[in-house]
């Protein structure tokens, strides 16, 4: 199991006494914002992917720069590692504790600190929720356009790191197009700005380099987002195919017909029974595939493109388009797509959610090879696709607690990823390596792509105290890796062209 | 782990990396050479890439191209017209015409940059030579993609000063079916105003630049959506090739000898200077031309929250960019030498010594 952390494979530091640090740390922080009892250390084991867990040392919970600062800097003299998390959503174990660490926790950093209406920036603590944002700047008639599906719960500083997306992310962008500035700690003590509120900053895009750097670099402690204005009208349609080929080929014709959707989402036929089950979408469940198509702008407008897009869908095969009547029934189309990940947990008792990209044009063939490999490894699994933007989220349904089916479910998901690489795409759209995907980043990226990496990291980080075991495996790591997946004396994908 | 080949048509361009590095000497990194006049003046042996050239790869529905460093900008452009396509960022090219290899380090953006993004929002992945003459990929070819940092992006902007641009994945968007461009004849204080009111409305704006005398919008979109926001918006309709003169610095106000650029929030108040002014980016990004001394532009420009840059005219051994803060500073030195240990490349172009 990757939860557990090799250290010959991932890092090995130095022992350090608890009591020291914790006397170093107490003065640092508030007198509740250090946890050190078993059961409390307990509630931060794990993030959103549930099967990993380990326990860290410590955990802090501090409320200003200056206490981050503080622990930082405690943490660096004592070489212990540092692990930053958000609201503990993530799904790839990017905030699972390294053993003994200090986790960092930033979920007290939850204020908005300013929203600006008429330059369209809102100032906030990481610890903010994603859906709270786009609250706070609805009186305005603004929203911050990146949605992931944990909204409700996920923080800003956590969507920084992962460079998070969500279902709009075709039309407006990721995390890394909808931020302009940052303030961070590097584990030196020093506290910077990158970036601000004019379009660009002079010296390197560092603000890009940020984000999605998995806490591999330095703690986010404040987040300038920038706001659009809210689309006046968004209407829907759901289409129906015998073929997920013609589905495929649909999404295909909509972007060559030079429409841009602000959603446009396929989902396989077991994801649409889960669904249905699930919330009574009212999904045709006897349909190989269905794309969600979401439209907006000015509302006559949206009523014509949406037109054209429904011709589209049939002249590509569909079986059946609706387009959505009234706002209820837009929002009902989307509630099966949104009920999809727990619509899962009615199908069987666990499931492994997957997450890469590929080039749309490969959709079928990618299908194609994932049913033959669900059938190689003995488990079911459903596919929810975000179809305009080509990230692909295969969910393998297994029973965690019948003997060999996460090794199983494990074993399966590596191969879907490894599937992703060779067909063109990445390992990871939008949920980051972090300790899950650690493996296949050796199959992504050569020993001198890796080194430049590690290079970067230990620009901000020289001992590379944060996350460690995260996102950018050793040298090593890959080298065990690798020996184990020689097929035929070859390594994989060797004959690839790597453009 | 897949295994770094060095084609044969990149050996000999890592061979003069590895040397440059072997012998210190700077590598001077030549695209078509069309904005030579950008950044501080350097020394150093030019690095040909204008002969590294062609599409690698297009296709239309994956909203993706793939072009050697050294293809024309121009060629990308018109291969993108002909399936109604386009660079939404709009990257200026200048006499010479400039490639797409020099588009990315350089980083500028045109007047859709506020409404659709800049150069480094585009970037999808980059092959580059890294300072040990070594072939990296970062990115790839796909939209969604948080595999590795984001180094990619760190190549847009940075001025060749992190490595050698080969080939570059773009992602590109559909042209607009309709576009048109409207006026005001407002002075500056009552368009920024106007524009204030504008920005947060859900309007099909691609354009706002103020030209010393009227303000200038352009909608593209549908023609339903630009018929509307015409509705809207109001002003007088003209053509529409002064955004093409804008985008290429073709307006006679670039052709002053020394230009600054003040990259600003659009909404802000930017001290007193002499000269004059031409805002673009809906007053983001202010061009000027003034006789005031360097430091009272950067310290203006600071006091309004962005920064100044010294766009074309610079002198000898005269600082371009912003200085930065000391420790930023010191991060920006760790950096470069992740990438370019030995300081090959472009060295000083975009601070001294660096």
């Amino acid at each position: 199991m990757l939860s557990e952390f090799d250290p010959r494979l991932d890092y090995r530091f130095p022992d350090y006494d608890l009591d020291t640090l914790i006397a170093r740390l107490r003065p640092v922080l508030p007198a509740d914002g250090l946890l050190s009892a078993p059961e409390a250390l307990r509630v931060y084991e794990c993030d959103g992917l549930a099967a990993y867990r380990s326990l860290p040392g410590l955990v802090a919970l501090p409320r200003t720069t200056e206490e981050v600062r503080g622990v930082l800097m405690a943490c660096r003299d004592m070489r212990v590692p540092v692990v930053a998390r958000g609201a503990g959503t993530g799904l790839s174990g990017g905030a699972l504790p390294f053993p003994g660490c200090v986790l960092l926790s930033l979920s007290r950093f939850d204020k908005i600190l300013a929203v600006d209406a008429e330059a369209r920036v809102a100032r906030v603590q990481p610890g903010v929720r994603n859906l709270a944002l786009s609250e706070t700047a609805k009186p305005f008639g603004l929203f911050y356009a990146p949605d992931p599906s944990s909204q409700a719960a996920c923080s800003i500083g956590g969507n920084v790191a992962e460079n998070a997306g969500g279902v709009h992310c075709l039309k407006y962008g990721l995390t890394v197009n909808n931020i302009a500035a940052l303030e961070i700690v590097t584990l030196d003590g020093e506290v910077l700005r990158l970036g601000g509120e004019a379009l660009d900053a002079p010296g390197f895009d560092l603000l890009a380099l940020m984000t999605g750097s998995e806490g591999l670099l330095a703690v986010v402690t404040a987040v300038t987002v920038r706001l659009l204005p809210m689309p006046v009208h968004a209407r829907a349609l759901l289409a129906a195919f015998g073929q997920a080929r013609h589905a495929g080929e649909a999404v295909a014709a909509i972007i060559a017909a030079g429409v841009i959707p602000a959603g446009l989402e396929m989902m396989d036929q077991l994801a649409i029974i889960a669904a249905e089950r699930f919330c009574n979408a009212g999904y045709p469940t006897n349909a190989k595939a269905i794309l969600l198509v979401e439209l907006d702008g000015e509302e006559e407008d949206v009523a014509i493109e949406l037109e054209r897009v429904a011709g589209i869908c049939r002249a590509a095969g569909a079986t059946e388009v609706r387009l959505a009547r009234d706002e209820a029934e837009r929002l009902r189309f989307w509630a099966g797509r949104k009920a999809a990940f727990p619509a899962m947990g009615r199908m069987a008792p666990d499931y492994y959610c997957i997450d890469g990209t590929i080039p749309r044009a490969r959709l079928a063939d990618v299908l194609d090879e994932i049913a033959r490999l669900s059938a190689q490894h003995r488990l079911p699994v459903a596919n929810v696709f975000h179809a305009g933007d080509g990230n692909l989220h295969p969910l393998i349904l297994y029973d965690a607690r019948r003997k060999g089916q996460l090794d199983r479910a494990e074993a399966l998901g590596g191969a879907i990823l490894e599937l992703c690489v060779e067909v063109g795409g990445t390992i990871t759209g939008e949920h980051g390596v972090g300790r899950e995907k650690i493996n296949q980043m050796c199959v992504q990226f050569s020993e001198a792509e890796l080194k430049a990496f590690a290079a970067l990291k230990a620009a901000f980080d020289p001992i590379g105290l944060l996350n460690p075991g995260k996102a950018v495996p050793t040298l090593a790591r890959c080298a065990e890796f690798g020996a184990m997946h020689v097929h035929g004396g070859a390594l994989p994908f060797a004959h690839l062209d790597r453009l | 782990m897949p295994t770094s080949t060095v084609s044969d048509e990149v050996e000999p361009l890592a061979a003069e990396v590895r040397e440059a590095a072997r012998r210190h000497y700077s590598l001077k990194i030549r695209g078509a050479n069309s904005k030579a006049f950008l950044g501080r003046r350097t020394m150093g042996r030019v690095l040909d890439l204008s002969t590294f050239a062609g599409v690698i790869d297009y296709q239309p529905t994956e909203l993706v191209i793939t072009a050697r460093a050294g293809t024309p900008l121009r060629e990308v452009e018109a291969l993108l017209a002909a399936h109604g396509q386009m660079l939404a960022f709009e990257p200026p090219d200048f006499v010479g015409g400039g490639t797409v290899g020099g588009m990315v380090a350089a980083g500028l953006s045109g007047p859709r940059r506020p409404f659709a993004g800049a150069v480094r929002d585009f970037v999808l992945g980059v092959t580059v030579l890294d300072g040990r003459g070594q072939v990296l990929r970062f990115g790839g070819q796909v939209f969604k993609n948080v595999a590795g940092f984001d180094a990619f992006r760190l190549m847009a902007g940075a001025m060749g000063s992190l490595g050698v641009i080969l080939n570059v994945s773009l992602r590109v968007a559909p042209r607009p079916r309709a576009e048109l461009s409207l006026s005001f004849a407002d002075k500056w204080p009552a368009a920024q105003a106007r524009l204030g009111e504008l920005m947060r409305r859900p309007l099909p704006l691609s354009g706002a630049f103020h030209d010393g005398k009227r303000l200038h919008l352009r909608l593209s979109g549908t023609e339903r959506a630009v018929a509307h926001g015409v509705a809207e918006i109001g002003g007088d309709e003209g053509p529409l090739e002064i955004w093409d003169d804008l985008r290429h610095h073709r307006l006679p106000f670039f052709a002053a000898n020394r230009l600054w650029r003040l990259s600003v929030p659009g909404t802000c108040q930017v001290g007193d200077l002499p000269g004059t002014w031409l805002m673009d980016w809906a007053g983001a990004q202010r061009w000027l031309v003034t006789r005031a001394p360097p430091q009272a532009i950067r310290a203006a420009a600071r006091e309004a929250g962005g920064h100044a840059m010294l766009y074309h005219g610079a002198v000898d051994g005269e600082d371009v960019f912003d200085p930065l803060p000391s420790p930023l500073m010191d991060l920006h030195r760790r950096v470069k030498r992740a990438l370019d240990p030995a300081g090959v490349f472009n060295r000083g172009r975009m601070y001294e010594g660096f």
